[in-house]
């Protein structure tokens, strides 16, 4: 674990870059986070990244896609469209959490 | 809005600007419930990871793709020690049914879909079918028998160019 600066705040993240700390996150963080892996966030964005948070807080892992899909209601369709190539992962990853463990 | 920091920190490589364009192909040969999860859940990673996924099926395999048969693919004892039951038990009436059922809970239970969905599942996240033309003609099927997500029946010269370059996996 190491500390990093993003958007003026100092942070806790794992060797690959994922934030650790789930208190630590802002939607100001979340918003620098996408800009570093070239994601201009909207609306629909947001709504994916406010499910993971919330679920996060319930389940106490991160969800997988298909969760995204049957509990957030965001179709794997549009996952895809929004967070290209590896939606899970880059959520995740502007969301604040791990990476999902589960297979599907 | 706060001021965004660009500071540069560790930053994951979601291999965006990867040029290799990885690509696997699945060639799916059986129609058991046991054999048919393996591929279509390594295809899910595969395409969560930004893979290019095709999904060649046939013979068996057929079975996760015919519209008659894609609902009621089973698990069995018969044949497969790997259950650790007694083989005579497979062969009462009843066994199958009992098997597939417990299996299908399970898999249930791991919020896993069922065959149908699955493939549905793959198909939106940009994963391609294709049927093999012998096992079609074999089990005097067409296109309408098959469900509409397939891409094509192709042959194995087709199937060959497909998988240019990729990786194979063969269940």
């Amino acid at each position: 674990m190491t500390t990093a600066t993003i958007a003026g705040k100092e942070v806790t993240i794992d060797d690959e870059g994922f934030m650790t700390e789930y208190d630590e996150w802002t939607e100001a963080l979340g918003q620098a986070l996408a800009i570093q892996i070239g994601i201009d966030m909207t609306d629909a964005h947001w709504k994916a990244v406010r499910f993971l948070r919330e679920d996060f807080a319930e389940q106490g892992v991160t969800p997988t896609l298909r969760r995204v899909s049957t509990i957030g209601g965001i179709p794997t369709k549009e996952l895809f469209a929004l967070f290209p190539k590896k939606p899970a992962k880059k959520m995740a990853y502007i969301s604040g959490l791990p990476k999902p463990v589960g297979c599907v | 809005m706060t001021t965004i920091d660009t500071t540069p920190t560790t930053v994951p490589d979601f291999g965006d600007t990867n040029e290799t364009d990885r690509k696997i192909c699945f060639i799916l040969s059986k129609g058991t419930l046991d054999m048919a999860y393996p591929g279509l859940i390594m295809a899910n990673g595969a395409l969560g990871e930004g893979i290019e996924v095709h999904l060649f099926f046939t013979f068996w395999g057929m079975d996760m793709i015919n519209l008659k048969t894609m609902d009621h693919l089973k698990f069995t004892i018969l044949g497969n020690p790997a259950t650790h039951m007694p083989q005579g038990l497979g062969g009462l009436p009843g066994m199958t049914a009992m098997a597939t059922h417990q299996m299908k809970k399970q898999i249930a239970d791991l919020d896993v879909p069922e065959v149908p969905e699955f493939l549905q599942l793959l198909v939106d996240s940009g994963a391609h079918l294709w049927a093999c033309k012998m096992s079609v003609d074999m089990m005097h099927l067409d296109e309408a028998d098959l469900l509409d997500e397939v891409e094509g029946i192709i042959n194995v010269a087709n199937f060959m160019e497909i998988s240019e370059g990729a990786q194979m996996v063969f269940v």
